[in-house]
């Protein structure tokens, strides 16, 4: 019996290309495994997502998507999108210079900061800013003196959205930045270039497949966010209702078919957002195998 | 355009990488700026760029300090010693870049690409992006690119460390013509004696901060400064022999030492080219077994064990080693003809002292 076991394991090691590679048998069981994991908690609850919102037909998905409620809500995620991936970018471009490129004490310690958010959990945050903003807050009165809404308008929620996809940005362009060194840019200034020209010819051309392809996550992540918006948007229907709380709300007012109209949107999103991911890092991976050879010399 | 540093120090926090520095480079020159890594060296053609700040002492360019002028501003062409072109911009628009920010007419830019690209030999890989070249193509467009913009003078570091053997050599005669026709200026950093031999006018010797020596290849080979300097540039045998009756012993082998109180250490130091060897075991004072040959292309370096075990390394050439009939393991009679006094590493050398021819000892004597 545990000859002929053994004789059995020892064909199936021969039938397989290498020696390293594990007999047929468990390859296909690893990769059905993993397979049908992915269909049954990713494939279908997305095509569900869209089975659902056509439940009613093309009209009345056509009719959710233009209720004003939610035409606001779409418009007022594009905002909040608009301004807090344009920041991040910003934002991620100094930090991931400042890390990459220069030598300081407390380097580790920014490191750690800028993937807090990543560990805090997103209603924390949002509580965070309600106890700086709200109105029993450190700045609520002050706030609330010079006329300036912050918690439950936009501010608030574009406050949230910033300090939630704060990482995504610089997360994506530290490495590429560490993997390019500093010598390009100062080839640059003995050339005559001063800092901006350096930046704007050598630096960002030299990350911009990173750069883009940590825009693109941010984007997703400010548009999808729930969480941290949830608690400092206040749920002001046609006002503060982003894409997300929209679709909670509807689905609470048990309009199943609507809220998955707009959740739609969302998973269409997901992706294009997957597609350029996809492309990005293709791209990526060529320019580092060429930034390899080319410092290989 | 010359260049000169005055006492220049530079300090990173705690470490000082160069320390009190003075040396000139005149126009036109082909200096090399040599020494064992961690020396300074990169820091001195650094500061001379303006890359980085001397922590103290002038830095002058054309008789001008340029202490406070940005490196922008000195017109110099900086070689990396990766050669860090942009990845992301064709040989042309590498060349182009320095003229590009200089405002330079599109025609003149155009007309000035043409001239380089001939003078460099890249014709036809002006549209290639720097992953498509060879090592030796890539270092050829970073000095393109530095000379582009008719700087004064021309820097590079470690020019030929990133590139093979076949390359390299290639490369230093090429560097060494280029130099000739253009005539621009030109320090190079190196860690490699034989490069510095080769290709400068002028060497200036740095260790551990300190600037050792600046002369002519010949000079700094025959008249090292000091011990680091003999022992960096070229081999030395170094011994330390004690003297006992007027005489300095090691081994077998004796150096006079006249008025030295006995117990006295001495450190002795020739050069491989100093020692003849005999295969006639009658010919010369001392006698040794030949234990190694170097093959080093016209010369060998062969390493003699005295019956004592002291190592002595000679030079010869092949027509020579051939003559006599040499080979691993055959014992041969040898003399040193000059050597050096040697004082502490740092102090200046003595002169070279001549030793008289001693005939051998008659066979089976005691000595």
């Amino acid at each position: 019996m545990a000859g002929t076991l053994r004789k059995n394991w020892r064909g199936h090691r021969e039938a397989s290309q290498r020696g390293t590679e594990e007999p047929p048998l468990i390859k296909w069981l690893l990769i059905g495994a993993a397979l049908s994991f992915c269909v049954v908690f990713l494939l279908l609850p997305l095509a569900n997502v869209f089975a659902q919102a056509l439940a009613k037909g093309w009209a009345f998905y056509w009719k959710s998507l233009a209720h004003p409620d939610s035409r606001a809500a779409i418009r007022l995620t594009l905002t909040v999108a608009a301004i807090s991936v344009p920041l991040n970018v910003v934002f991620g471009l100094a930090a991931a210079w400042a890390i990459a490129k220069f030598q300081f004490r407390g380097k580790s310690l920014l490191i750690t900061l800028i993937d807090l958010p990543f560990s805090v959990s997103p209603v924390v945050a949002g509580l965070m800013f309600l106890v700086l903003f709200g109105l029993q807050g450190y700045l609520g009165e002050w706030l609330q003196d010079h006329n300036l809404r912050v918690i439950f308008a936009l501010p608030g929620i574009v406050l949230a959205t910033v300090f939630i996809t704060f990482p995504f940005v610089a997360r994506e362009l530290i490495p590429v930045m560490e993997a390019t060194g500093t010598e390009q840019e100062q080839a640059a200034l003995t050339l005559g270039a001063s800092g901006w020209q350096t930046f704007w010819h050598v630096t960002l051309p030299s990350v911009k497949w990173g750069l883009l392809y940590g825009i693109i996550l941010c984007n997703a992540r400010a548009m999808g966010e729930f969480g941290a918006v949830s608690v400092v948007s206040g749920h002001i229907t046609g006002q503060t209702d982003t894409m997300p709380l929209r679709v909670e709300k509807l689905y609470n007012e048990y309009n199943a078919a609507g809220a998955f109209a707009v959740a739609s949107l969302l998973a269409l999103l997901a992706l294009f957002t997957l597609a350029i991911k996809t492309f990005l890092e293709w791209r990526q991976s060529r320019e580092f195998a060429r930034a390899r050879t080319a410092g290989r010399g | 355009m010359s260049i000169e540093l005055r006492n220049v120090s530079k300090r990173f926090g705690e470490v000082v990488a160069v320390n009190n520095v003075s040396f000139a480079v005149r126009e036109g020159e082909l200096m090399a700026l040599l020494g064992p890594s961690g020396g300074g060296k990169t820091t001195v053609l650094r500061m001379i760029a303006g890359l980085e700040m001397p922590t103290s002492g002038d830095v002058l360019i054309g008789g001008k300090r340029v202490n406070d002028v940005s490196v922008q501003q000195r017109n110099i062409g900086f070689v990396f010693q990766n050669y860090a072109l942009f990845n992301n911009m064709t040989v042309a628009r590498n060349i182009a870049f320095g003229l590009k920010i200089k405002k330079w007419r599109r025609a003149d830019i155009q007309a000035r690409i043409a001239e380089l690209l001939e003078l460099f030999g890249l014709q036809g890989l002006e549209s290639r992006y720097p992953h498509q070249l060879s090592g030796g193509q890539r270092q050829r467009v970073a000095i393109a690119r530095a000379l582009a913009p008719k700087p004064s003078v021309l820097l590079l570091d470690e020019p030929f460390g990133a590139v093979d053997a076949k390359i390299r050599q290639e490369l230093r005669e090429w560097l060494v013509t280029l130099h000739h026709d253009l005539n621009v200026t030109t320090v190079f950093v190196t860690h490699d004696q034989e490069e510095a031999m080769e290709v400068a006018n002028r060497i200036v010797i740095f260790s551990r901060g300190n600037l050792e020596q600046v002369g002519s290849p010949r000079e700094v080979y025959e008249q090292p400064a000091n011990e680091f300097v003999a022992r960096f540039i070229g081999v030395m045998n170094v011994l330390e022999p004690v003297v006992k009756d007027g005489v300095a012993r090691v081994g077998e082998l004796e150096f006079p030492a006249p008025g030295q109180p006995d117990g006295q250490k001495l450190r002795i130091g020739f050069r491989p080219y100093a020692v003849q060897i005999s295969s006639d075991l009658t010919q010369y004072r001392y006698r040794a077994v030949l234990r190694h040959t170097f093959f080093l292309g016209v010369l060998l370096r062969v390493e003699l064990e005295l019956p004592s075990g002291l190592i002595v390394r000679a030079r010869m050439t092949k027509e020579e080693y051939a003559h006599q009939g040499l080979e691993e393991g055959c014992e041969v009679s040898f003399q040193i003809r000059q050597y050096r006094v040697l004082a502490r590493e740092e102090a200046p050398l003595q002169p070279e002292q001549e030793l008289p021819y001693t005939p051998p000892p008659i066979l089976g004597e005691n000595i």
